[in-house]
């Protein structure tokens, strides 16, 4: 269901102000999304003012020194901080990206920090990706040959069949582009998203994978598929520069062409 | 599901909007229009053939200012929706989808689309 304003209990409150203590002249003031499961109230944005002579370029640097130094309470996901294991995505600016990759000195005036668009939250900036979990285990995101266990002879690939995988199998699955598509905010239950059919179209132009055309099959559903109305919405907030909107058009075609 | 009493973090309120997620809105509101001006057209032509008076009142509309602003807003509507379908028509062929691409194809549409809706005007003006 379309609902483009945001539910009671999911309104947004203005929260606590948090001054700057040690007096510095180079202040940012870093808005972000709170919300406690414990206590029995709404959402609200918090807003620090932050040292910024004393923090690293990333906005999970400055994250990092409010949980430290300012509010230990503060909330969010993170693993590698390089841009790798995709935990620490979220909506930094209006645009959802990494923030152990996104440089904070980029962003002019106030920074409005806020979890993945459209879920269900846990906690501050972690959001319920569930979902989207069971949609990629729909895809069934393995090699599927007809060898059977006791063969067990490698598959050898060309360089050409293998450049096919390019730009696609760098995916994180860090949820980036499916919850910047407004597409996947209506219809999240039943569209697959940009990220689960970006990765069906790895799978799909996988020349090892003797499956190609029952994966086609699968993922050609008026809603799995043709929700998407090439908003772009995914392309331009992936924070590791690949395009699900083409991998889903090159899904369209070879299902118009086959 | 576990989270469901949860609140939903907000979307369309914080998200920036981009050249494509702007014309992609546009496209489907400015395609609303297109089928009811399409309608109001039919409607029109199917009334001349009930009463001759019928053509001196739709003349003298489309002489007003409302008529001529009513003229020039759906030639640039219908030029933009056609030029926005092209580029749709290139993207279903699997061309076009890189973002800096993208990009320059959206405000190409933009533009010659005020380009396109001026040559329909002044062609349909030339009829007369």
């Amino acid at each position: 269901m379309v609902q483009f304003s945001l539910p009671e209990n999911s309104k947004i409150l203005r929260g606590e102000y948090f001054k700057d203590k040690t007096g510095s002249k180079n202040i940012k003031k870093v808005k972000v999304y709170r919300w406690n499961p414990e206590e029995n109230k709404n959402p609200r944005v918090d807003t620090f003012e932050v040292d910024m002579n004393n923090c690293g370029p990333k906005v999970l640097d400055i994250l990092f020194k409010i949980k430290n130094e300012i509010d230990s309470s503060l909330t969010f996901r993170r693993s590698c901080a390089h841009g790798v294991c995709g935990s620490c995505a979220m909506n930094v600016d209006g645009v959802n990206t990494l923030s152990c990759i996104k440089s904070h000195t980029d962003i002019k005036g106030d920074l409005n920090i806020y979890p993945l668009p459209h879920l269900k939250v846990i906690k501050d900036l972690v959001g319920d990706l569930s979902t989207l979990y069971k949609q990629y285990e729909s895809i069934q995101p393995w090699l599927k040959t007809s060898q059977t266990q006791t063969e067990k002879k490698e598959i050898l690939q060309s360089q050409k069949d293998r450049s096919k995988l390019d730009g696609y199998y760098e995916c994180i699955l860090c949820a980036c582009c499916s919850t910047s598509c407004p597409s996947y905010w209506w219809n999240g239950d039943k569209y697959l998203g940009p990220a689960v059919l970006l990765q069906a179209y790895r799978w799909i132009c996988d020349s090892r994978d003797e499956e190609r055309k029952e994966r086609l099959k699968k993922v050609a559903d008026e809603f799995k598929l043709y929700r998407c109305h090439t908003i772009m919405n995914c392309a331009n907030s992936c924070p590791k520069g690949l395009n699900p909107a083409k991998a889903i058009g090159l899904i369209k075609k070879m299902l118009a062409t086959s | 599901m576990q989270y469901e009493k949860n609140p939903l973090t907000p979307h369309l309120q914080i998200y920036r909007w981009q050249i494509s997620s702007l014309l992609s809105i546009a496209h489907r509101i400015i395609g609303v229009i297109n089928i009811l001006a399409i309608i109001l057209i039919c409607t029109w032509v199917i009334s001349l053939t009930f009463l001759e008076n019928n053509y001196g009142i739709i003349e003298s509309f489309f002489n007003s200012s409302v008529g001529k602003f009513f003229v020039i807003t759906i030639s640039w509507t219908f030029s933009f929706h056609i030029l926005n379908e092209i580029r749709h028509l290139v993207w279903d062929l699997g061309y076009g989808f890189s973002l800096r691409i993208s990009k320059i194809t959206g405000v190409l549409t933009v533009i010659f689309s005020f380009v396109l809706a001026v040559v329909i005007y002044l062609f349909g003006k030339g009829l007369n």
